[in-house]
């Protein structure tokens, strides 16, 4: 079962729209980038991940690999003090 | 000077410069400048000593580029291109013994290397591709319809992007190292244009056949980010500052020989040729700064993927590109009727074809979208030294 943060990372990856292939077949530890997360997209997921979880990301996360799976992300948020609880 | 440098430079003067011209009136292949190319040793110089290489370092290779640019840019930028594709390899093999052999030849054998990242119907972008590698057995084989590859009839060996399996969306990309006999070319478009006409870059329906170990072991959406681009930007810039300096190089020499025989007035050129300076100034120190930024990130993944990396690269070819128009522009006003003339020795007009060329090769307004989007997650600078 996925925590509650990786829940919520997932709803704003189908919010953002940003792979065409369905989100629900993606396992938490699945490269992204390979499953057609362009670099344009990224940059809107880094943005609507800022706005979702109203934190900022620091420029030391503002790479790739920041981005490359679910997991990626729950640790980099888990990085700048988002706690892993349901809301 | 490097001992790459110098012999750049013989080859530069006395051979790309005496066949520039010709190259360029008949849309011609280069070959007396990479033969002698190749007799230096210069196209191997990237390869590691660990490889059976030199291991020259990008630096080497940006000064060569810069040189070679001041005598035959079609030269400079078949060079560029190559050693482009030579980095790739160089930083992304990783211990795959095939790639590693590879370059062991590439060093030997001194071979040219060549690109086929386009591909018709993905509307120019390079991080797309349509045509997929299908795998049987550890072989492959791939078909990729390529508007564009320079000089690929005369390479050596060719480096072919496609999507991992056909299974792949389209920015799944690999890229795959295919040595001539691997593949077949049908010739498509022929390649005629303004400037940059001998680097032969005609349209080809490419047959590609090889071993899954010829594939380059990590995701091209990384080799592209941490080492195609960053490099592209450099050598392409270094090249463009040397047209530039050639252009300025003939106004001054103009306008020299116009004070002599004007007896000391100033001529009308001269603060022109000041202005220009300026810009010539500028393009060369935003090259540098680039270049020391790069080999300050060299073999860090993270340093190389950040994104105010990535945008500082786009904005070195985006600044390059128009200030080597600007330059030999301004070139041309100074020498005025003798710039203009193509039959003079102050003729800038191939410069001016061949400058064109920087705008429209990775055109600049598909790399101002992509800083669009990148400059919406960047951070401001404060610190002037940091």
């Amino acid at each position: 079962m996925s925590s509650p943060l990786k829940v919520r990372i997932r709803s704003v990856l189908k919010s953002a729209g940003c792979l065409q292939n369905g989100l629900e077949v993606i396992g938490d530890d699945a490269d992204l980038h390979a499953a057609g997360l362009t670099s344009h997209a990224t940059v809107s997921l880094m943005l609507a991940l800022e706005e979702a979880f109203d934190i900022e990301f620091p420029d030391r996360l503002l790479r790739r690999r920041t981005f490359s799976s679910i997991d990626a992300i729950a640790e980099a948020l888990g990085e700048i003090g988002v706690r892993d609880e349901a809301t | 000077m490097s001992p790459w440098l110098a012999a750049a430079r013989a080859v530069g003067a006395e051979i790309a410069a005496r066949h520039a011209d010709d190259v360029d009136v008949r849309a011609r292949f280069p070959g007396e400048a990479l033969a002698a190319l190749k007799d230096r040793k210069l196209l191997g110089i990237l390869v590691p000593e660990s490889a059976g290489g030199p291991g020259a370092g990008i630096a080497d290779v940006v000064s060569v580029c810069h040189e070679l640019g001041q005598h035959c840019a079609s030269t400079a930028m078949i060079y560029a291109m190559h050693q482009i594709q030579t980095a790739c390899i160089v930083q992304h093999a990783g211990q795959d013994p095939w790639l590693r052999t590879f370059l062991k030849r590439l060093a030997e054998d001194q071979l040219l290397l060549a690109s086929a990242t386009s591909e018709a119907g993905v509307g120019g972008d390079v991080r797309s591709s349509i045509c997929a590698l299908t795998e049987r057995r550890g072989r492959f084989s791939l078909v990729k319809q390529a508007p564009v590859i320079s000089y690929g009839e005369e390479s050596d060996a060719i480096l072919v992007t496609a999507r991992r399996t056909p299974q792949s969306p389209a920015s799944d990309q690999v890229i795959v190292v295919v040595p001539r006999a691997g593949v077949e070319f049908q010739p498509q478009e022929t390649w005629n244009t303004l400037g940059m006409r001998g680097t032969c870059s005609k349209g080809h329906r490419l047959t590609v056949e090889g071993e899954m170990a010829q594939v380059i072991p990590v995701p091209y959406a990384d080799v592209s980010s941490q080492t195609m681009l960053p490099v592209s930007h450099l050598v392409w810039s270094a090249l463009w500052l040397g047209i530039a300096s050639d252009a300025l190089g003939r106004a001054r020499a103009f306008v020299r020989a116009e004070v002599k025989t004007s007896s000391g007035e100033s001529p009308p050129g001269g603060g022109r040729l000041a202005g220009a300076a300026i810009e010539l100034q500028t393009m060369k120190s935003n090259l540098i700064t680039c270049l020391r930024a790069y080999e300050a990130a060299i073999g860090s993944a993270d340093r190389l993927s950040a994104i105010s990396f990535a945008v500082a690269m786009n904005n070195l070819k985006l600044a390059s590109s128009q200030s080597v128009v600007k330059i030999v522009g301004e070139a041309m006003l100074i020498c005025g009727l003798a710039g203009y003339r193509i039959d003079s020795r102050f003729s800038v007009g191939r410069h001016l074809r061949d400058a064109h060329s920087a705008a429209v090769m990775v055109n600049n307004d598909r790399i101002i979208a992509n800083n669009a989007t990148l400059a919406l997650a960047l951070r401001d600078d404060r610190e002037l030294l940091a």
